[in-house]
């Protein structure tokens, strides 16, 4: 059961060469790959063959699956259902029940050693991951079973890359990233709630054209995508610059554009392309919408503090802090200085009168 | 014999108080305080960098008041204080301190620099490492009465002579007198003038006074070799006076160190507040004045300056006082480079003139006085500290300099109006 | 730990410790200076302790004493370094937006130029004292370990600071980390260091300041 090149299936979608092309572009362009590249992703796409894919959806929204499938079409995201051979997907596939997990198993079997496994949601792991089960399995006992055979694991959103919101404060579930699962494969993070449909795409589109995993960062994202912050590339980057901050989200300065640093924007530590790939085909993105970014392609991003609280807060209570601190030291030194005061008493007491007789030489 | 290094620690240990212990703690060793120290201006030696003069002091507070330090000390990482280095700082604390209060006007944190060489003086002579000239000096004024060896019957020889020469009666043990004047053994030694001209102007001005027989001595080398056991002892001899002739007032002298003594230490060293107040000579003469009580009637065209004792402006708030009284009689007053409470010491204050081995450096960091006397060119120099007056002739003639040196209280009796009208005293 | 969490931490449970040990130190070194008490004048009073000591807290911000060459440079690099250091410290918006975010007080903050200057001339006078230290004779004899460690305590949050608001080096959380974590350090270390003079020195010109008072000496 070989899969047919992404040409042949192209070709029976009806989508013309020229469309393909221009997506190739596209993606040479996303990736910061020389302008000549783009016809050199376009022969080896074509002729690739599509790979089989795995997608488990773990302890999610499906927000990153809603994110991809509701991308304008035809586009460059819908290319993705194009490029692969999506044999297992609880959301989009159509089989149900055993039929559903039989075609996964298949799959697992054929291509074994050769299949794209993408996982969306973090894994729950307290209490032997009973807390997310699909057909009466653990999500655990599910990733587990599927990594073993996969070339590589694509972790899309950012509960699957560094646990998102079920691994948050206190996270009762014991929910953890596939990377803190998985060791032995190639894992690509791609962050985001949910991520830049394009970025899945693009990864892909670059795993199939190159037969390898793009450049990643130290938090395994692909470097052509998270290589900036939001703030490297927001267009409202001068306006910090010149010390022009919102501080309401009505003001005039928020009505002018201004930078939205003060009302807690996380630009500045948040790495992603949505300053420069934008949402909605391109439309707008967060900043430009008038809201600060959430810092969501990042770890622990729902635990950084108020999304409204700026980057210099402190993400603790201080004040308790200090105010129990100063009773503390307060107290301390009551006591040290009752005792030095004892020793000075003792020391002042015992000392003898000096007279002129020790004055008188030795 | 206590003196030991046991006790010299315990003495500064328990000396550390509350100021002490927020001064070390503020120090950021800048090193401005050198810049305040003649010792340093004029010899250029890092050594005598004041707050420098204080190191074994404060690592004591260091290792004994403060939580790092015990800890420090706990584990053995700390340098005790040895008698060795009590011994090497002794020329510091002494030889190169006039205890002019300088450094504590400049430091930027704030630190009261004198305040602590004086309590490191204590701790210095309880381990037994004071100069033999001071600890000469004290022992005369303990067991004769006068740190230059002074005694009543040298008063008495001063006080006929001074009658004499004023044909008016100098009051001595004069019981239920307002004031009681108290002198510098270098004015009944060197500078008896002094003793006519009070009289002379106490005449005039009708002020009940009295010298007395058992505490004329005002001088206190308790304080400059620093041990308030035989400071207390000293300043005794005055109270126990005073309260005998029941006075309201004690002049302190004109002697820097006399009236830091009585005005500031002594309720202190004897423990209880003093039964009578104490006035500088010089305030008193300014009261008169402002009163109308003191009338000149003759002026000194002569160009003089006043040179400004540490004791009586930076240490004892006399500031404005000295300038009306020169003003009445010294058209030509003029004032020296940084005078008042900026003055520098004239070098031998602190007991630094009872001490031989300072004696050279005291002339080399006369140059600081030379060169503000220099910037003004006079031929007299008026003080108000006999201490001073003897420094600054010997410094003077050190320094092959032809000016004269002659105290305010003297100056002042010298224009003295003719009393006219001749009032009873 | 990654950088995201490095940040976190020290945006919050860093900040406590260092917080706590700060106020715990700096209470403790106060409060223990003050428990040594201080015998009380028997003399008669000539002024009072406090317009003396309120005074000298005053004026021993100014300079009234003729200086050297080695003093003036010591005062003028130092006056640099201080006001630089304020300056930034309390009117760059950042820094407000942190002081509203714990205390709920604010105000305007200043221009980026006037911060960027402010934060360059205060960099420069502190290595400019740092070299002084090394050559002038009487600073290098007082100074210890612990001088030079302060400064590079001191020096540290000036540099990362100013690094990150140019994101000169390295990327911006890293510099905000290590900002943080610098003047963490700095806090840790203040009060059992000479770095306490911060609040000490209002002591000590307050004492200094009482004796003059006590004698009407208006200096």
């Amino acid at each position: 059961m070989e899969h047919e090149t992404l040409e042949q299936r192209l070709h029976e979608q009806g989508i013309s060469r020229r469309s393909f092309l221009k997506f190739c572009a596209a993606m040479a362009t996303m990736m910061a790959l020389p302008p000549g590249s783009a016809s050199a992703i376009a022969a080896t796409l074509a002729k690739v063959k599509r790979p089989s894919v795995i997608w488990l959806s773990f302890q999610e929204c499906t927000g990153c699956t809603e994110s991809l499938t509701r991308s304008h079409s035809p586009t460059l995201e819908s290319m993705i259902f194009d490029m692969v051979s999506l044999d297992y997907h609880h959301t989009l596939q159509a089989a149900s029940g055993h039929a559903a997990e039989q075609a996964r198993d298949d799959a697992m079997k054929e291509f074994h050693g050769k299949y794209l496994l993408l996982v969306d949601g973090s894994i729950p792991i307290k209490d032997g991951g009973v807390y997310s089960t699909i057909a009466g399995r653990t999500n655990l006992d599910m990733l587990l079973e599927a990594a073993e055979g996969a070339a590589a694991i694509v972790a899309v959103g950012s509960c699957a890359a560094f646990g998102g919101l079920p691994n948050a404060q206190p996270n009762p579930t014991g929910a953890v990233a596939v990377s803190d699962l998985i060791k032995d494969k190639p894992i690509i993070n791609i962050s985001g709630c949910p991520p830049i449909p394009a970025v899945i795409t693009g990864v892909l589109a670059h795993y199939l054209t190159f037969g390898a995993l793009p450049a990643l960062d130290a938090l395994g994202r692909p470097k052509a995508f998270y290589g900036e912050t939001i703030h490297d590339r927001c267009y409202r980057r001068p306006m910090y610059e010149q010390g022009k901050f919102a501080r309401t989200f009505d003001d005039e300065g928020a009505r002018n554009g201004w930078c939205l640093y003060e009302l807690g924007c996380k630009g500045p530590t948040t790495h992603n392309a949505c300053a420069t790939t934008k949402w909605n085909g391109g439309t707008s993105f967060p900043i430009e919408s008038g809201h600060g970014c959430i810092g969501c392609s990042e770890p622990k991003f729902w635990d950084a503090g108020s999304f409204y609280a700026p980057l210099p807060a402190p993400t603790a209570d201080i004040a308790s802090v200090a105010k129990t601190a100063a009773v503390v030291g307060a107290a301390a030194a009551v006591i040290a200085g009752a005792v030095d005061r004892g020793k000075k008493t003792q020391l002042q007491q015992s000392l003898v009168k000096l007279t002129v007789e020790d004055l008188k030489g030795d | 014999m206590t003196t030991s290094l046991q006790n010299g620690i315990n003495t500064l240990l328990a000396q550390i108080d509350a100021p002490t212990a927020s001064f070390f703690s503020s120090c950021v060793h800048c090193g401005l305080c050198a810049d305040a120290c003649l010792f340093y201006t004029e010899t250029g030696d890092p050594k005598y960098t004041p707050i420098h003069k204080l190191e074994p002091m404060r690592r004591l507070w260091q290792q004994e008041y403060t939580f790092w330090g015990k800890l420090m000390k706990g584990i053995g990482l700390s340098k005790p204080v040895t008698d060795e280095e009590l011994a090497e700082w002794e020329p510091l604390v002494y030889d190169s301190c006039t205890l002019c209060g300088r450094c504590s006007l400049v430091c930027p944190v704030g630190n009261d620099i004198v305040y602590m060489v004086r309590k490191m003086r204590e701790g210095m002579v309880a381990s037994g490492h004071a100069p033999e000239g001071l600890k000469g000096a004290t022992q005369r004024a303990i067991e004769l009465g006068s740190p230059m060896g002074v005694n009543l019957n040298t008063l008495k020889a001063q006080i006929k002579h001074a009658e004499k020469e004023t044909g008016l009666t100098v009051p001595l043990d004069v019981e239920g007198a307002d004031y009681m004047m108290v002198l510098s053994s270098a004015e009944v030694a060197d500078y008896p003038e002094i003793i006519g001209a009070v009289t002379r102007i106490f005449k005039q001005a009708n002020v009940s006074w009295t010298l007395a027989s058992d505490g004329f001595e005002g001088t206190n080398s308790g304080i400059q070799i620093g041990s308030s056991d035989l400071a207390a002892e000293l300043v005794g001899r005055i109270v126990r006076a005073a309260k005998r002739l029941k006075v309201k007032y004690v002049i302190s002298p004109e002697c820097g160190h006399a009236f830091t003594a009585l005005r500031w230490e002594g309720p202190n060293l004897i423990g209880r507040p003093f039964p009578f107040k104490v006035i500088h000579i010089i305030e008193l003469l300014d009261q008169l004045r402002s009163e109308g009580r003191l009338k000149t009637d003759s002026k000194d065209d002569t160009r003089m300056t006043f040179h400004d004792p540490c004791q009586m402006v930076r240490r004892g708030g006399v500031i404005e006082q000295p300038r009306k009284l020169m003003n009445m009689v010294a058209p030509n007053f003029v004032e020296m480079p940084e005078p008042g409470v900026q003055n520098w010491c004239c070098g031998g204050g602190g007991g630094v003139s009872a001490n031989h081995r300072a004696e050279p450096l005291r002339n080399q960091v006369f140059s600081r006085k030379k060169a503000q006397l220099d910037a003004v060119n006079v031929k007299t120099i008026v003080t108000s500290c006999s201490n001073c007056r003897s420094m600054l002739l010997d410094g003077l003639e050190n320094h092959h300099m032809d000016i004269e040196v002659i105290g305010l209280t003297e100056l002042m009796a010298e224009h003295l109006a003719e009393d006219k009208k001749g009032s009873a005293a | 730990m990654v950088t995201q969490e490095i940040l976190l931490w020290v945006r919050g449970t860093g900040l406590q410790i260092a917080v706590a040990v700060f106020v715990i130190g700096m209470v403790f070194r106060m409060l223990h200076i003050r428990m040594l008490g201080r015998k009380k004048s028997l003399a008669q009073a000539r002024g009072s302790e406090w317009s003396g000591g309120l005074r000298t807290i005053w004026k021993r911000s100014l300079v009234s004493t003729r200086l050297s060459a080695r003093g003036y440079f010591t005062v003028i690099a130092g006056f640099i370094f201080h006001i630089g250091f304020f300056v930034t410290l309390l009117f760059l918006s950042q820094h407000i937006d942190l002081i509203r975010a714990v205390l709920g007080l604010h105000w305007p903050a200043m221009p980026r130029g006037v911060i960027d200057m402010a934060a360059v001339l205060s960099i420069a006078a502190m290595v400019a004292l740092l070299v002084h230290r090394f050559v002038d004779p009487v600073k290098r004899l007082l100074s210890d370990f612990q001088d030079y460690l302060t400064w590079l305590l001191s020096f540290l949050p000036l540099l990362s600071g100013f690094m990150l608001l140019r994101e000169i080096g390295f990327e911006y959380i890293t510099l905000l980390t290590l900002h943080i974590a610098s003047v963490e350090l700095l806090l840790i270390v203040a009060p059992f260091t000479k770095l306490a003079h911060m609040f000490t020195t209002f002591m000590a010109r307050w004492y200094n300041g009482a004796v003059n008072g006590f004698k009407g000496i208006n200096i």
